[in-house]
């Protein structure tokens, strides 16, 4: 198993992996609490990243709306929390199960009618549109006052109700992460991964082949949405406050993919290397612009970097790294 | 790559491990203790306050509005005799994550104290951070009831919740009702559904009841936060036959609403508000004339108190063509519980400077209602509403009575004769 | 409810849908010639809109003579923008133009604010407030004004594709750009061009709106979705499609507000959506082989 999942790497890009885990794994102990906060966004990021760019770059499906499966995911969760008392560890399930669901539907009809690209896009972002107009008037799920959890344990470690500090969390997407990488790693060495690639390059030559589209885009879907509707659960019970306007605009569904686009898709290591770049860049501008107090120079100068690295790196910053770390081996 | 090699490379990646955490332990232990270092170095010096406002993104107008609240604090309580602040800004671009990053960030840089963020969500999410680090975070604008709900300890707030709002509101339409003489029969309910308008929605069903209201609700009509035409809306309303208009809306729809009851030709004998918008120097501004009569229940000054005559002069001074609102006076006394508490705890640090603040006890302040304290919850429920009327471009406090200085013009005079 | 409520809505409805229609031809232009999808065209619209309010506030210009002078500013951005910088990611699957196009319309948004601040702005005319009144029905006299506008510059954008040389050549670019090129058009050209042609609908758009809206940095996002919808429901690439999407759109979200709760309405633009793209994906009047 093992052996299949590291099989084809260069001996230097796995030392460097574990060496970039070790670094992970240690952060919490060596940096500021501030630093480790912009470094939870963006694993958190980086996970949906991974999530997204498994529809996208592995199948060849544009999302541009995944808000929705983080915002079924947190709010399933967020709902069963604070009126049946259901520990997110139960939760998790019907987060996953929900956000599945209404990903196999969305893929149902986009693939059943063939829509395709930019239209199934559209598909994506008008589900996750209409879905946050309902949950904006749902009393239930309060609506667009905003569903807020208990968050009385704070400061003591509660790993059955997921309440404690930022570490906690901090540690819970770092594996949550690692494990969407060692999930992509092997599913794209799967059949299964051969299939979507044969998918994404050319569809109609792979129906040709009779490679059952339907069914593997479906399986791509599903696994897709299921993970971002994990996330979704571990947002809800870190940020302890949800609004619909906030999840599932599509603003915050550009949000999410941005890190994955940036760092290349249909790579593996691509949505965690652009989210690790994007969020800090933020950060880092914030900090470069404070001094000037002119309110919006900031976002300015970030789509200025935004437009550069497109104009520059348009399939990504991972190939390039990886070809200039000679990382390149079979599958990056 | 082998299976030995990989335990090799595990068996040197826990090397790397061991010896790392024990370094890690170490510098984590002299982050820890320079920060606490400069916490108790600060003392004596000006109170590091850190002010986190949504200046851009979607609620700019009303995050750079507050700042002007933060510009002007500093002489004001310089004359009262409390210690300097250090004011440390930062921006929440109008989103939650960046609000608690920028929280996070604050801290690290050494406030002592926070104070913002208008928005009920940001504040939530600033409340967390806040609540983990122990440093006290004074809300200058949010009416979630939830943030105080939620069993923080270093979290206050100096703004009354949806419920008091409301409740004040419905009190104060009875005595203005009594004021002039006369009431509408029915009015229709029109607000935004955003997170504000949807708690003061929710918190209309019950409160509304208890104050036996002279009119009746023809009909609730929600509309879209990001509305580009409100025709449909004034249309609905219109038809219902209704004598007036109960509004909870923003300021960019109060224009729309406004302009299209002009269009729509109706006059409502009343437009009663009881959120932002309707009182906004820019509703003035676009509206000129147009923006006379609503009467506006919210969080305000109180004209007759000494410290709001002297912020509104600062205020005049510093921005000529700006009224003072709610806006600046919250923002302005979230700073002044912050420069008062630290001149009662002699020192920054977090733990004395958080019991300071919980028994706060201003008197001489400047919003509606009897003064700034906080009760366990951290929350003050002695603040309240005032009842403003735009006349003549100006706004004019018109109950409850010990801070009226008019009486309500009352109906509102036609569009059409202005 | 009386019958003239839903007449007075409906007509005004009608009315909205005009201009969301020029504004939808602005997108519909593009994506049907240059195959980008531009999503910044919400954030170019609003340019336009404060380009007017800057004519208006200190020349004194009525916003509707500023249709003209706006929308050949708007060319000159679009021109610029396709040949500097768009014309280097047309190669680029989907979602790189995506990405591109999203950064520039954050720094457009950033842009307005530093320059505009955030407060929303509007302009003042003298018949503002004016309406006809006909019958029972009650017609806001400013969106008569707009959607007569609206209509003028579709109608010239129509007679310029299909009676100019160069709306012919920029036509045969969008059915097949490798024929337009052996047939030695400046294709480069050509496609600055749309784009140029496609961002001053999106100009005179703007001019118009402001007379119905006030104008904030943060406006953008929402009209880039709604164009979207219209266009999609249209068809892309059909001039007509995207004013008949944009009638249907204004009108089906009036009476949406008066049958629903009005905060439901863009629900219903959005499950048309749905609703389009699953039976009819090449949109009403889209041709059938895209």
């Amino acid at each position: 198993m093992i052996r299949r999942l590291t099989d084809g790497l260069p001996r230097r890009a796995l030392a460097l992996l574990l060496l970039f885990a070790v670094v992970m794994a240690l952060a919490p102990f060596f940096v500021s609490d501030y630093v480790l906060s912009v470094l939870i966004i963006s694993l958190y990021f980086a996970f949906v990243g991974q999530a997204w760019n498994l529809m996208l770059g592995f199948a060849g499906q544009l999302s541009l709306g995944h808000a929705l499966f983080v915002g079924i995911g947190a709010y399933t969760s967020a709902a069963l929390f604070t009126h049946f008392g259901i520990d997110p560890w139960v939760g998790v399930v019907a987060a996953v199960a929900l956000s599945t669901l209404m990903g196999c539907i969305i893929g149902y009809l986009g693939f059943r009618f063939s829509i395709r690209g930019v239209y199934f896009a559209l598909l994506t972002i008008a589900f996750a549109e209409f879905t946050g107009i309902m949950v904006d008037n749902s009393a239930w799920l309060g609506g667009s006052a905003g569903l807020f959890l208990p968050v009385k344990n704070a400061g003591s470690i509660d790993l059955l109700n997921l309440r404690g500090p930022p570490t906690l969390f901090y540690y819970l997407i770092l594996i949550l992460t690692g494990g969407a990488l060692v999930l992509c790693r092997f599913l794209l060495n799967s059949k299964l991964g051969l299939y979507w690639q044969a998918i994404r390059d050319d569809q109609e030559a792979a129906e040709a082949a009779g490679v059952p589209l339907f069914r593997y885009k479906m399986i791509a879907v599903a696994i897709s949405s299921a993970l971002t509707g994990v996330a979704g659960v571990w947002y809800a019970f870190y940020y302890n406050n949800l609004f619909p306007e906030s999840t599932f605009a599509t603003g915050r569904s550009v949000e999410l993919i941005l890190g994955a686009v940036v760092g290349g898709v249909g790579t593996l290591f691509g949505p965690i290397l652009g989210a690790l770049i994007l969020t800090p860049l933020g950060e880092l501008l914030t900090a470069l612009t404070s001094g000037l107090q002119i309110d919006g120079i900031k976002t300015f100068f970030w789509g200025f970097c935004v437009v550069a690295i497109v104009l520059f790196r348009p399939s990504g910053v991972w190939p390039w790294l990886a070809g200039l770390l000679k990382l390149d081996g079979r599958a990056r | 790559m082998t299976d030995r090699n990989i335990s090799k490379a595990a068996a040197a990646a826990g090397g790397v491990t061991r010896r790392t955490v024990v370094a890690g332990i170490g510098a984590a232990g002299m982050l820890a203790g320079t920060s606490r270092f400069s916490i108790v170095r600060a003392a004596g010096g000006p109170l590091k306050v850190g002010v986190l406002l949504p200046r851009s993104g979607v609620q700019a107008g009303i995050g750079q509005d507050c700042q002007r609240g933060v510009e002007v604090a500093g002489p004001i309580l310089k004359e009262l005799g409390l210690p300097e602040l250090q004011i440390m800004n930062g921006d929440t671009e109008s989103n939650e994550q960046t609000a608690r990053a920028q929280a996070e960030k604050l801290i690290g840089d050494g406030a002592q104290l926070l104070v913002g963020a208008f928005d009920s969500g940001q504040s939530a999410a600033i409340a967390q951070v806040a609540e983990q680090k122990g440093i006290p975070f004074v809300i200058n604008i949010a009416a979630a009831p939830q943030i105080t709900e939620q069993g923080y300890k270093y979290v206050f707030r100096n703004f009354p919740t949806a419920v008091t709002i409301l409740t004040d509101a419905f009190k104060q339409q009875k005595e203005i009702f009594k004021q002039v003489g006369s009431a509408p029969k029915s009015v229709v309910f029109l607000h935004v559904n955003d997170t504000f308008g949807s708690a003061m929605a929710g918190g209309i069903g019950k409160v509304m009841p208890k104050f036996d209201m002279p009119y009746k609700v023809a009909d609730t009509i929600a509309y879209d936060r990001a509305a580009r035409d409100l025709s449909v809306e004034i249309a609905k309303a219109k038809a219902t036959g209704a004598d007036a208009l109960l509004v909870v809306s923003r300021l960019n729809d109060a224009i729309l609403l406004t302009r299209e009851l002009v269009k729509q030709r109706w006059t409502p004998e009343a437009i009663l508000s009881m959120g932002p918008g309707w009182y906004e120097d820019q509703y003035f501004k676009t509206l000129g004339k147009l923006s006379d009569g609503p009467i506006s229940f919210v969080p305000w000054y109180d004209p007759k108190k000494k410290l709001s005559q002297t912020l509104k002069a600062a205020m005049k001074k510093a921005y000529p063509d700006v009224n003072l609102n709610t806006n600046h006076v919250y923002t302005f006394e979230a700073l002044l519980v912050a420069a008062d508490a630290y001149k009662r705890a002699g020192t920054g640090d977090s733990k004395e400077l958080t019991e300071a603040v919980r028994t706060t006890n201003i008197t001489d302040n400047v919003s509606i209602g009897e003064g700034i304290r906080f009760d366990a919850k951290g929350q003050n429920d002695t603040v309240g509403d005032a009842s403003i009327q735009n006349v003549g471009g100006e706004l004019v406090v018109v109950a409850p009575e010990k801070a009226a200085v008019a009486k309500a013009v009352w109906p509102m005079p036609p569009y059409d004769k202005r | 409810m009386p019958v003239e409520l839903y007449l007075n809505v409906a007509v005004s409805g009608l009315l909205t849908g005009l201009i969301y229609g020029l504004s939808a031809l602005g997108l519909s232009v593009i994506f049907g010639v240059i195959r980008i999808v531009n999503f910044a065209h919400g954030e170019i619209m609003v340019m336009g809109m404060f380009a007017t309010l800057v004519l208006f506030r200190h020349l004194g210009i009525d916003p509707l003579y500023c249709v003209p002078i706006v929308a050949a500013a708007l060319f000159a951005f679009g021109y610029l923008l396709q040949d500097l910088v768009v014309r280097r990611i047309v190669h680029l699957p989907d979602y790189m133009q995506f990405l591109l196009m999203a950064a520039i319309a954050v720094m457009i948004v950033s842009l307005c604010l530093m320059i505009f601040g955030p407060d929303a702005q509007g302009v003042q005319v003298s018949y503002a407030y004016d309406s006809f009144q006909i019958g029972p029905l009650l017609v806001d006299k400013v969106r008569v004004y707009a959607g007569v506008a609206a209509l003028v510059v579709s109608g010239l954008l129509f007679a310029f594709f299909r009676y100019t040389d160069t709306g012919k050549a920029i036509r045969a670019c969008g059915d097949n750009q490798t024929g337009a090129l052996v047939v030695g058009l400046n294709v480069r050209r050509l496609f600055a061009l749309t784009f140029g042609i496609g961002t001053a609908c999106l100009g005179a758009a703007g001019a118009i709106l402001v007379l119905l809206i006030d104008v904030h940095p943060y406006l953008g996002p929402s009209y880039t979705l709604l164009a979207f919808i219209i266009v999609i429901i249209g068809g892309l690439g059909s001039l007509p499609g995207a004013l008949l999407g944009g009638l249907l759109i204004g009108f089906s979200e009036a009476l949406a507000g008066l049958v629903f709760q009005p905060s439901m309405k863009s629900a219903v633009s959005f499950g048309l959506l749905i609703l389009v793209l699953l039976l009819r994906p090449q949109g009403l009047m889209g041709k059938i082989s895209r």
